[in-house]
């Protein structure tokens, strides 16, 4: 324990963080707390000296909202297909990668890289990956059709080029070219923590199957996963989270706010989209309401999450 | 299951690839384990005992030399296709299993000819657990359990496929020095209930000598003795097998044999027939002093540790090579004892002679 007489001298430690920390982020919490339950707040308004009552009025108006509902639905399609799909993937890449000898270091650093790159310069190689043309919008002067690599790889087993991104494109198509660009995007994280848990497993685990003559396939489900459930259930809670929060993928892939293909522009639009587009027309009440209740799904997933891991999570 | 090992070297390359000097952790090892024995693999650490269990196991491939199961050569016989079970020095239970689990985790791997039934696996693995007596901790996870009940399941699991051979990598020394004595009782009475060949590896000497049937000393890499433990004990081939076996360990001198008699200091302490003179270094058993106002042997003392049933004597010579001597005395002779120095006559088959350079046993023609 700090004496009493020294304890002056911790807080004045402490005192730079905590006041970054009150003023950066604890008031923005409590503020939109606040926000969240005055009727229609706007920013400008209160500046001009409006008043607004208290209820719930911004949360029934959020809920109602069509385009609100949309985004809940887009972002909870996301969640549940892009989270599982990278979990499996990862945890399959990382035991291949831990079993080889040879070039593991220099594999690892590859799979790496996407950590370290802007994820909206990826989202552009993506467009690029799934254009059709090269300008969407392109004047009859300068039709060109410029095919990316998959719309190619397509053709060259002999079917139609499809429209991924581009106008004409369908909400599945869009969802596919963002649930491969969201998996590949999360996957080196996912790697590099499922990698360190592997080889932290007590390769004694390993000789005692093998003396047992277990299969391969077993040691893994019997023996691999339940070892590394921990960082499982780890990288799933933050994947989800991740996951909640998705909106630069979806600039990064189509462009400048457009959260969606050029004949559907909010088509993709997600729960932290919308919040920045209430906040755009100066609806600080609505983007409040929005992010309180994105924060109660996070908590209540998270809850799910640590409930599940719980019963399946050994130790 | 008879194990036969035959010329079984391993050679391991050089971590520091500069000098490229490859390490020989067992070096041309020939020796034949009798169908149904405890066989205890003894030696300081990094003496090569491990690397062999290993190689018996198959989880390490040998660099040269044959290994046979009875009159099978399973040299190039894959770890699972042996029919070996093996109790790690972790013990290596699956944490996130259940005692029952991790006793039927083998069972369940069984394929073919083998394969079992649910209830026959379950009726094997209460049978093995009540072998080991842990048939009232089935429920439990290894984390719930003492380090004697986790080394219990090991061997549980390690019994229930009804191994051809057993083999335990120093199966106590993760244990208390109580539970160690009862569970290496234990692992006697297992073995001999089971009648399965048992290999086990150990530093501690006391441990091998007190429940094999054989022991195998080895030093760095090379084969020492093999023998019963009483013979080793008794008849130790080189210095180094006289100074590893016994507690407290042997005291060392260095002696002179001239015409027949062995010298230590300027006392003339033993006879020894028909061996030439030459410098020596002279081993004797603590228990091979006796108390003796007469005796040739004159030591300072230091002082007197009464243990109960025997009193250990700590003197001091100028012809010992340690720094110290102890002699254990039956307590009932202790009241001899008084002044500086103490005199002692020496049991001729408790003394042996060792080359001076090679530290190999001179054995003189009379004394055994």
């Amino acid at each position: 324990m700090v004496e009493s007489k020294h304890q002056w001298k911790a807080w004045l430690y402490l005192a730079p963080a905590i006041v970054l920390l009150l003023v950066f982020t604890v008031w923005p919490i409590v503020n939109t707390v606040r926000l969240s339950f005055l009727e229609n707040y706007n920013g400008m308004k209160a500046a001009g000296g409006a008043t607004f009552s208290i209820g719930l009025w911004n949360y029934e108006k959020v809920l109602s909202y069509p385009k609100f509902t949309d985004t809940l639905f887009n972002t909870i399609i996301l969640c549940v297909l892009t989270v599982p799909i990278s979990t499996i993937l990862a945890l399959l890449i990382a035991v291949a990668l831990n079993s080889i000898k040879p070039l593991q270091k220099t594999l690892q650093t590859i799979f790496f890289l996407p950590y370290v790159t802007n994820s909206i310069a990826i989202g552009m190689v993506f467009a690029a990956m799934f254009n059709v043309i090269g300008s969407a919008l392109g004047t009859p002067q300068e039709n060109i059709e410029s095919y990316g690599i998959i719309n190619n790889i397509i053709m060259l087993f002999g079917f139609d080029h499809q429209s991924w991104i581009n106008s004409t494109s369908t909400y599945e198509a869009n969802l596919f070219v963002m649930t491969v660009y969201i998996v590949w995007n999360a996957l080196p994280f996912k790697i590099l923590v499922l990698l360190g848990g592997l080889q932290s497993i007590n390769k004694q685990y390993y000789d005692a199957a093998k003396i047992d003559s277990t299969p391969r396939r077993r040691v893994f489900t019997r023996i691999t996963v339940p070892l590394l459930s921990p960082m499982i259930a780890y990288v799933v809670i933050t994947g989800f989270i991740g996951g909640f929060k998705e909106y630069s993928s979806i600039i990064g892939v189509f462009g400048d706010k457009k959260m969606g293909p050029p004949d559907d522009p909010d088509r993709l639009n997600t729960m932290v989209g919308f919040i920045y587009d209430s906040l755009e027309k100066n609806r600080e009440g609505l983007a409040s309401a929005a992010a309180i209740i994105l924060f109660g799904i996070i908590l209540v997933v998270t809850f799910i999450n640590l409930w599940v891991s719980k019963k399946r999570v050994h130790y | 299951m008879q194990i036969e090992l035959r010329n079984l070297t391993k050679v391991f390359p050089s971590r520091d690839k500069k000098s490229g000097e490859e390490v020989v952790a067992v070096n041309d090892f020939t020796f034949t384990i009798p169908d149904g024995q405890l066989i205890g693999l003894l030696g300081p650490s990094g003496c090569g005992k491990s690397t062999t269990l290993y190689m018996i196991s198959g989880l390490q491939k040998p660099s040269g030399g044959q290994i046979f199961f009875g009159d099978e050569d399973v040299t190039e016989v894959s770890p699972e296709d042996r029919g070996i079970g093996l109790v790690f020095q972790n013990y290596a239970l699956y944490p996130h299993m259940t005692v029952m689990q991790n006793i039927l985790f083998p069972l369940q791997n069984l394929r073919g000819k083998d394969k079992m039934t649910k209830e026959a696996m379950i009726e094997r693995a209460h049978q093995v657990a009540r072998l080991v007596q842990i048939d009232e901790l089935m429920n439990r996870k290894p984390s719930e359990l003492s380090g004697g009940q986790q080394q219990r399941v090991a061997i549980a699991r390690a019994l229930a496929k009804m191994p051809r051979v057993l083999l335990l990598d120093e199966p106590l020394s993760n244990l208390d020095a109580r539970l160690r004595l009862q569970t290496r009782e234990e692992i006697r009475r297992i073995q001999k209930e089971t009648g399965i060949t048992t290999v086990f590896v150990t530093h501690d000497q006391e441990e091998a000598m007190s429940i094999s049937d054989m022991i195998v000393v080895m030093k760095l890499g090379v084969l020492q003795q093999i023998g019963k433990p009483q013979e080793v004990y008794d008849d130790p081939a080189n210095l180094f097998v006289a100074k590893f076996l016994g507690t407290p360990p042997i005291n060392v001198f260095s002696g002179i044999v001239h015409n027949e008699m062995l010298y230590i200091g300027e006392a003339a302490v033993l006879p020894a027939p028909s061996v030439a003179d030459q410098q020596v270094h002279v081993g004797i058993r603590p228990e091979a002093f006796v108390l003796d106002k007469d005796g040739p042997m004159t030591c300072q003392l230091n002082n007197v540790e009464v243990m109960g049933r025997d009193v250990s004597i700590v003197c001091t010579n100028e012809a010992s090579e340690n720094p110290i001597i102890r002699a254990i005395i039956d307590a009932d002779a202790r009241s001899a004892i008084s002044g500086d120095s103490v005199r002692f006559s020496l049991k001729p088959h408790k003394v042996f002679l060792f080359g001076y350079e090679d530290e190999m046993r001179i054995r003189t023609s009379e004394v055994k």
